[in-house]
C-alpha cells in the first residue's frame, strides 16, 4: 500500500494489503534455498495429488499378473509389486490419500482449534477451566496411542481416519492459539477496544486474530506435516486403512515381507513419505524463520 | 583516553573526537538514535558481528583498543574498563547466586582462594551499602530490588578499580528516590578513585549534578562540548538550546509558557540529511549550512558544530522563540465546577493464590492491597495530575475508574452518578464519556488496521454516525493533533512514537469525553518529543474543555501540566494540593523527599537531594500505621508505626496532608532547610 | 501434581469411556450371533455390564488401581502380568535410547548453538532438520537395509532384523536385538534434542547477562560453560519429557518394525483383535508412564530453576 519507509522510533512491522502480502509471503519462502525447496516439493506433491488419476498410467488396483514383481522398466516406471500392480501409479495415486486426509484433518482441526482457542483465551473463567482440562487429558496421551486407541474402537474407515485427526490436533491447536491470545489481551488496544464498547465478535475477528495467524501458520505447517506422519504410520500398522488402499505406508507393510525379491515395492513408496515429509518440515521451517524475522538465525 | 570513529555500514557514529582525562567525568547526552549506545559498546569494544569501527580508533591511555585480540580484550575488560549497565536485572545471570557472581571477578582477577573472595564480596557489598550483605549474597537475582541489583552492579564494576567507568544510563529504570540514592553513591565512591569516567544520560538534570563536561549528541554526531553550567546558560548549538527549552522546568507552568519542541523528527540511521545534520529542524539554518559544519573551537574548550556558533554567543541571533503568551485561566479549586470525576472511599485489592500449605491450615487468602481509601474529585475542565512511584497503585486506580479493575470498597461517580466497576455493566454513553491513553506507543495502535480504520471506530461505535460521516470526522481529528490527512492510510508501523502517541491522543478524544485518562503517555518517548504532545495535550482540553487525570512518576511534567496535584504512595494518597501550592512549604515528607530528589538543571536552585532509607514496601505487606513511616526522613515516633494518620488541611491553600505532624511544625522545619539550601541532613 | 492426578483421572475415563461404550454392546459381538437374550444377559451380568455407566467406571478404575486387570478377551491369558512383562521390555528399550541419545543430543545442539551460522552449525541443523520428521517406520527399514542386509550381504556380522526375544534369554542375548530399535528411536530423538537445546542455547548467548560476564574479563570457556549453559539447558529438561512422551509412541511403530516384544506391539495385537480389556490396560500404562515422566521433568525443573525454587 504504501512504501515501507520505518522511522527509527518504532518497530512495528509493516502490513499492506492481504493477498499482496501472501505473495511476497512466498517469494521470501523461496529466496532461502532450504526453504524453498521444502515448498518446492511440498507443492509438487500438492499438485500431484490433486492431478493424480490423470496422470497414473494404470489404476490403482490393476492387476496384471503376468507383469508381476518386475523392476522398474520403461512400462512400468517404479516396477510392479507381488500382485502385479504398478507402483508408480499407486504412489501417485497414494499421494491422494495420504495428503488428502491429513490436509483436511489438519484443516478442520485448524479451524476447531482456532474457535476454541480464540474463546477460551479472551473469556477466560470456567469455560476456559473445563475445556482446558479436557484438552489436557486428550493430550496426555501420546498422539498415535490416541489414534490407535480410538481406530481401535470405532469403524475402520477413511472417515474414522479424518476424525481422529480432527481430535487429536484440536486440542494442540486450541493451546497455541490460546497462548497468543493471553500473550495479546492485555496490550493497549485490545483494552482500548474493549473501552471503546466494540463487541466481542468484533474484538476477536479484527483485532486479535491477525495478531494470532503467524504463530498459527507455523503450527499448522507443522500440524499438517505430522498428521502426514500419521497417516502413514497408522497405514504401516496396518490400522485405519483396508487393503486394497493405496495408502503409502501400507505399501510399505505389504511389499515388506517380499522386500528381498521385490525391493523397489517397498522402496518407492518410502521415499515418497520422507520426501514429502521432509518437504513439509523444511517449509514449516521457513515459515517459522520468516514470521519471527526478529529471531536469532 | 581519546575516541574518534565512525561505525559501520549504517553510519551510527559518525567523527566523533572526545577525550576523558583521569578523575573527569565526562557526560554524553543525547536522545535515541543519538549513537550513543552504539559508542558506549564501541568504547568497550563489544560491538560483536553486528558493528564495527571503520574509522579512527580508541585509546585507553596510549594502547589503541583497536589493536587489541580477542586475549589481550578480555585482559583489558578484567582490569581496566566497567560498565555499569542500564537494566540490572537482565544484567545479573538469574541461575547464579549473587554473591558468586561478584567473588568470581576476584577470584579470576585477583587470584584470590574462596574464602577471601567471599570476604572482599561482603565488604563491597556494605560499601554499596546493601542492607544484610550476607543475605544478597546468597540471594538470587530475582529475589532482590531493582535497586538493589544497581548497587551489586556498581560493586562488580568498582571492585577492579578500572582506569575507565562507563555507566550507560545507570538509574533509568529505577523509581525517583531510588535513583536519586544510587545516583549519590555513584558519585561517592567515583571519588575515592581516580578514575576518568563516562556518563551516558539523556537527563540533563543528573549531567548537570555529576559531570565536568558534557559532548551533547545529536544522530550520529557530536554536535557540542562544554562545562555543563555554560552549556545548561548559554548554549552554542541550536540543538542544545532546543533540548532546553523542551523540559519543563519547575516554576513553569502551561499557564504560561509553552514548551517548544524541535519540529521534525530525528532521522533514521544512515538517512541524516548531507550538510549540518541538524539543518532540516534548525530554526536558523543558512544557505552555508549544507555544508557539513566541522567541530568548531568555541573558546575556553568549548566546542561546536555549528556554523553560527558566534553568532549565538553573542546573541545576534535567536534560537529561542519566544512563546506565544497564552491567556491566563482562572483555576480554582472546586469553585462552582460541578465534579467530573469523584472516587470515594475506594479501596482495591488483589486476592494472591493461597499455597497448599494455608489452604489446608484454614488461613485465608492474603491480597495485595493496591489502592487504600483514596478519594478523588476532579472538577470539570481541569487536570489532576496523579504522581506516584512503582507500586503505587496509580495506574490500578486509572483502570478501575476505566471499568478495567473491579474494586473492593468504595464508589466511582461520574458526574455525581456513581457507575458501575465493571466494564460490562456500563452503557455507551457513559464509555463515551471516559477515554484512556495508555503508556506504551507499541502498543497502542491494531498494528493491522491503518489510522483511519482505528480512528473511525468511536465514530461509528460510541457515536453512532455512519461510516461516510466517520471518515469525514476521522480527517478533522487528525489535524486537531496536527498530522496531515495522508496518516489516514498509513500503519502504526510506518509512524514514530510521537506520531502513533498523537493518533492514540486524537482516538481518546475523538468521542468528546467528559475525562480523558493519560498514563504515563509521554515517558517512552524522546525528550524533544515529549513537548509536543504535552502542548497537544492543552491545546485540545482548552477546545474541548474534558477534565483530564494526568498519571506520571515525574514530578516536573506534572508541575507543569496539571491544575491540581495528588501524591500517592503505596495506594495510600498523601498529599492533595493545587499545582501553584505544592512546591512550596507544608509539604508531606514523601512529598518533600520526591521534590528534592529531582536532578535540577539549573544549578543555582540546586540542593542535596534528601535520601530515603531503605526501599519500597512490597505490596504484600504494607507497613502498619502510616505506611511511608519505615523510610520517613521526619518520623516523629511510634503514633508513626501505630495509627493511621489524619488529613490535615492548610487554610490558607487548601493544601490536604495526610502525616500526624501538625502543619506548623512541617512549615517552619521545610522553610527554613529550603532557605538554607541543605536538605534534611 | 493435584493437578497431574486430576489429569490422569480424566484420561482414565476417557479411555474408558472409548473402549466400553464406543464400540457397542461387547457381549453381543463376543459371543456368536445365534446366542439366546438370555446368554447374552449372563454375560452382561459377568462382565458387570448390566449396570449403570458411571457404576461400571468406578468399578473398572478400583480393579484397575488394586492390579485386577482381568483376563484377555483373545488369549484367556490374565491380563497384568502379560503387560508387565512387555513393560519391561518396553522400558529397556527406551532407556537404552535416552541414555545415550540424550546427552549426545544436547552436546551437538551446544556446538550448533555456539557455532551458530557456520559450517559445523549448517551441518548439525539441516541434518536434524530432514531426519526428525521422517516417520520411524522409515528410519527403522533404512536401518535394516543398511545394517541387517547390507552388512550380511557384505558378509560382515549384522544385526537382526527380528527382536522376537524368546522367554528364556538372558540379558546379553537381548543385547544385540536391542541395538536397531534403539538406534532408530535415538535417530528421531536426536534431532528434536538437539534442534531445540540450539535455540535454547541461541537465545541465551544473546543476553545481557552475557555481556557482564564478558566484562569480567572471564575467558570465554568460562563464561559458556559457568553462565550460558546454565541457563540454555534447563528448558531441555521440559524438552525431554516431551521426547519421552513422543517415545512411548514411537515405540509402537519401531516394536512392529522389529517385532520386538514390548508394550506398543501388544497393543496393535489388541486391536486387531479388538480386546478390549487388553487396550484399556496397555493404554492405561502407558498414560501412567507418560504422566509420571512429565511429574519427574517438573520436579526436576521446579528444583533447578531458581525462579521457582525460591518463591
Amino acid at each position: 500500500m504504501n512504501s515501507i519507509s520505518k522511522s527509527s522510533n518504532n518497530s512495528l512491522g509493516v502490513v499492506p494489503s492481504w493477498w499482496r502480502r501472501l505473495l511476497q509471503f512466498f517469494q521470501q519462502l523461496f529466496s532461502r534455498p532450504v526453504s524453498g525447496f521444502g515448498t518446492a516439493i511440498t507443492l509438487v506433491f500438492l499438485i500431484v495429488a490433486l492431478i493424480s488419476p490423470l496422470i497414473a498410467p494404470y489404476g490403482a488396483n490393476e492387476i496384471i499378473v503376468a507383469d508381476a514383481r518386475q523392476p522398474p522398466s520403461n512400462e512400468h516406471w517404479f516396477g510392479t509389486d507381488n500382485l502385479g500392480r504398478d507402483v508408480y501409479s499407486r504412489v501417485l495415486l497414494g499421494s491422494r490419500e495420504v495428503l488428502v486426509l491429513a490436509g483436511f484433518g489438519t484443516l478442520f482441526a485448524v479451524l476447531f482449534g482456532t474457535l476454541f482457542g480464540l474463546m477460551t483465551g479472551y473469556q477466560g473463567g470456567w469455560f476456559d477451566e473445563i475445556t482446558m482440562r479436557i484438552f489436557d487429558s486428550l493430550l496426555a496421551i501420546p498422539a498415535l496411542l490416541l489414534a490407535l486407541l480410538l481406530l481401535g474402537t470405532i469403524a475402520n474407515s477413511k472417515y474414522s481416519v479424518l476424525l481422529v485427526i480432527v481430535v487429536i490436533y484440536t486440542p494442540i491447536v486450541a493451546r497455541v492459539v490460546r497462548s497468543v491470545v493471553l500473550a495479546v489481551k492485555p496490550q493497549g488496544f485490545i483494552e482500548t477496544a474493549r473501552l471503546g464498547g466494540e463487541s466481542r465478535t468484533r474484538i476477536l475477528l479484527r483485532e486479535i486474530l491477525p495478531s494470532v495467524i503467524p504463530t498459527l501458520s507455523v503450527e499448522s505447517a507443522l500440524r499438517f506435516s505430522y498428521a502426514i506422519f500419521l497417516v502413514a504410520s497408522l497405514g504401516f500398522l496396518g490400522v485405519g486403512v483396508q487393503p486394497p488402499s493405496p495408502n503409502w505406508g501400507l505399501m510399505v507393510k505389504e511389499a515388506r515381507a517380499y522386500v528381498t525379491l521385490i525391493p523397489w515395492a517397498l522402496f518407492f513408496p518410502a521415499a515418497a513419505i520422507s520426501l514429502v515429509v521432509i518437504g513439509v518440515n523444511l517449509m514449516a521451517d521457513g515459515v517459522k524463520r520468516l514470521m519471527s524475522p526478529d529471531q536469532i538465525d | 583516553m581519546a575516541y574518534r570513529q565512525g561505525n559501520d555500514w549504517l553510519q551510527a557514529v559518525r567523527d566523533v573526537s572526545f577525550h576523558i582525562n583521569a578523575g573527569e567525568t565526562y557526560g554524553l547526552v543525547g536522545e535515541s538514535g543519538s549513537g550513543k549506545t552504539t559508542l558506549v559498546l564501541a568504547v568497550l569494544r563489544y560491538l560483536g558481528s553486528k558493528g564495527s569501527i571503520i574509522s579512527g580508533d580508541i585509546y585507553l591511555g596510549d594502547q589503541s583498543m583497536r589493536a587489541l585480540d580477542d586475549q589481550e580484550l578480555r585482559q583489558m575488560w578484567g582490569k581496566q574498563v566497567a560498565l555499569v549497565p542500564q537494566n540490572p536485572q537482565s544484567s545479573l545471570n538469574p541461575s547464579i547466586r549473587v554473591g558468586e557472581q561478584v567473588a568470581e571477578i576476584f577470584r579470576y582477577q585477583n587470584k584470590l582462594s574462596e574464602p577471601d573472595a567471599k570476604l572482599q564480596t561482603l565488604e563491597w557489598f556494605q560499601k554499596v551499602r546493601l542492607p544484610d550483605p550476607e543475605r544478597v549474597a546468597t540471594s538470587y537475582p530475582h529475589q532482590i530490588s531493582g535497586g538493589m541489583q544497581q548497587r551489586v552492579l556498581i560493586a562488580m564494576a568498582l571492585s577492579i578499580s578500572p582506569s575507565l567507568l562507563v555507566l550507560d544510563e545507570p538509574t533509568t529504570n529505577l523509581d525517583v528516590t531510588i535513583q536519586a540514592v544510587i545516583l549519590d553513591l555513584i558519585d561517592e565512591l567515583i571519588s575515592e578513585q581516580n578514575m576518568a569516567v563516562l556518563y551516558v544520560t539523556h537527563n540533563l538534570g543528573v549531567i548537570s549534578r555529576y559531570c565536568d563536561r558534557v559532548g551533547v549528541m545529536y544522530a550520529s554526531e557530536l554536535v557540542e562540548e562544554a562545562h555543563p553550567k555554560e552549556l545548561f546558560s548559554e548554549p552554542l548549538h541550536p540543538y542544545t538550546q532546543g533540548l532546553l527549552d523542551s523540559i519543563p522546568q519547575f516554576g513553569e507552568t502551561k499557564d504560561r509558557i509553552r514548551l517548544q519542541p524541535i519540529l521534525g523528527q530525528i532521522p533514521a540511521i544512515g538517512q541524516g540529511p548531507s550538510g549540518c545534520i541538524f539543518r532540516p529542524r534548525c530554526p536558523v539554518a543558512i544557505e552555508v549550512c549544507t555544508n557539513r559544519p566541522s567541530l568548531f573551537p568555541a573558546g575556553g574548550n568549548r566546542l561546536s558544530r555549528c556554523h553560527r556558533w558566534q553568532e549565538i554567543a553573542l546573541d545576534d541571533i535567536s534560537v529561542q522563540q519566544t512563546p506565544p503568551s497564552i491567556e491566563r485561566q482562572q483555576k480554582g479549586m472546586a469553585e462552582g465546577r460541578s465534579e467530573t470525576l469523584e472516587l470515594e472511599n475506594v479501596s482495591i485489592s488483589f486476592p494472591l493464590q493461597r499455597s497448599l500449605n494455608d489452604f489446608l491450615r484454614g488461613k485465608p487468602r492474603k491480597g495485595v492491597q493496591a489502592v487504600n481509601k483514596v478519594d478523588l474529585v476532579i472538577p470539570s475542565g481541569t487536570t489532576l495530575g496523579l504522581v506516584g512511584e512503582s507500586g503505587s497503585g496509580k495506574t490500578t486506580i486509572a483502570r478501575s475508574i476505566m471499568g478495567l479493575q473491579s474494586i473492593r470498597a468504595g464508589v466511582i461517580k461520574l458526574h455525581k452518578v456513581s457507575i458501575p466497576d465493571q466494564l460490562s455493566r456500563r452503557d455507551l454513553e457513559t464509555l463515551r464519556q471516559l477515554q484512556i491513553v495508555f503508556q506504551n506507543p507499541q502498543e497502542a495502535l491494531n498494528p493491522h488496521l491503518t489510522v483511519g480504520e482505528t480512528l473511525r471506530r468511536p465514530f461509528i461505535r460510541l457515536l453512532g454516525l455512519p461510516r461516510s460521516e466517520a471518515d469525514a470526522k476521522v480527517i478533522d481529528l487528525l489535524e486537531a493533533v496536527h498530522l496531515t490527512a495522508a496518516y489516514a492510510n498509513r500503519y502504526p508501523g510506518e509512524l514514530s512514537g510521537g506520531e502513533i502517541q498523537r493518533v492514540a491522543l486524537a482516538r481518546g478524544i475523538a468521542s468528546r469525553p467528559d475525562l480523558l485518562i493519560l498514563d504515563e503517555p509521554i515517558s517512552s518517548l524522546d525528550v524533544s518529543v515529549q513537548a509536543a504532545i504535552l502542548n497537544l495535550v492543552n491545546e485540545l482540553q482548552r477546545d474541548i474543555q474534558n477534565s483530564i487525570l494526568f498519571i506520571s512518576h515525574n514530578l516536573a511534567v506534572i508541575g507543569y501540566l496539571a491544575d491540581q496535584i495528588a501524591v500517592i504512595y503505596v495506594g495510600t494518597l498523601m498529599e492533595i494540593a493545587r499545582q501553584s501550592d505544592l512546591f512550596q512549604p507544608p509539604h508531606h515528607p514523601y512529598t518533600e523527599a520526591l521534590i528534592s530528589a529531582i536532578p535540577q538543571i539549573d544549578p543555582q536552585t540546586s540542593h542535596l537531594p534528601i535520601h530515603l532509607d531503605g526501599e519500597m514496601p512490597d505490596p504484600v505487606n504494607i507497613p502498619t500505621g502510616c505506611p511511608f513511616h519505615t523510610r520517613c526522613p521526619r518520623f516523629i515516633g511510634e503514633i508513626c508505626a501505630n495509627t493511621a494518620p489524619r488529613w490535615q488541611i492548610d487554610p490558607r491553600t487548601e493544601k490536604r496532608i495526610f502525616c500526624h505532624i501538625p502543619l506548623e511544625d512541617l512549615l517552619s522545619s521545610q522553610a527554613q532547610s529550603t532557605s538554607d539550601g541543605t536538605g534534611l541532613e | 501434581m493435584a493437578f497431574l492426578a486430576l489429569t490422569v483421572l480424566l484420561t482414565s475415563l476417557l479411555v474408558f469411556l472409548v473402549t466400553q461404550w464406543l464400540p457397542g454392546d461387547v457381549c453381543r459381538i463376543v459371543l456368536s450371533r445365534e446366542a439366546g437374550p438370555a446368554a447374552i444377559e449372563n454375560c452382561r451380568q459377568e462382565l458387570g455390564l448390566d449396570q449403570s455407566l458411571p457404576v461400571q467406571y468406578i468399578n473398572w478404575l478400583r480393579d484397575f488401581i488394586s492390579g485386577d486387570w482381568g483376563t484377555s478377551y483373545s488369549t484367556n491369558l490374565p491380563i497384568f502380568p502379560m503387560v508387565i512383562d512387555r513393560l519391561r521390555n518396553s522400558l529397556i528399550l527406551a532407556l537404552v535410547t535416552l541414555v545415550i541419545s540424550v546427552p549426545v543430543a544436547v552436546i551437538l545442539g551446544v556446538i550448533a548453538g555456539l557455532n551458530a551460522n557456520k559450517p559445523v552449525d549448517t551441518v548439525i541443523s539441516v541434518g536434524s532438520l530432514a531426519v526428525v520428521g521422517l516417520p520411524e517406520f522409515v528410519t527403522g527399514l533404512v536401518l535394516i537395509w543398511l545394517f541387517s542386509f547390507g552388512l550380511r550381504d557384505l558378509g560382515l556380522p549384522y544385526l537382526p532384523a527380528n527382536s522376537s526375544i524368546p522367554p528364556e534369554a538372558t540379558f546379553f542375548d537381548t543385547l544385540p536385538m536391542l541395538i536397531l530399535p534403539a538406534l532408530t528411536a535415538m535417530l528421531v530423538l536426536l534431532a528434536y534434542i538437539a534442534r531445540l537445546t540450539r535455540a535454547g542455547v541461541l537465545t541465551e548467548l544473546h543476553q545481557p547477562y552475557v555481556r557482564t560476564a564478558d566484562l569480567k574479563g572471564l575467558p570465554r570457556r568460562i563464561v559458556v560453560v559457568n553462565h550460558v549453559l546454565r541457563n540454555a539447558l534447563l528448558p531441555t529438561i521440559t524438552v525431554i519429557a516431551i521426547s519421552i512422551a513422543w517415545l512411548i509412541s514411537g515405540l509402537v511403530v519401531i516394536e512392529n518394525v522389529f517385532n520386538y516384544p514390548g508394550l506398543g506391539r501388544m497393543m496393535i495385537f489388541a486391536i486387531d483383535r479388538r480386546d478390549m480389556p487388553l487396550l484399556q490396560a496397555v493404554t492405561m500404562v502407558t498414560v501412567l508412564c507418560v504422566a509420571l515422566a512429565n511429574l519427574g521433568a517438573d520436579l526436576l525443573y521446579s528444583i533447578l530453576n531458581p525462579k521457582i525454587r525460591f518463591h
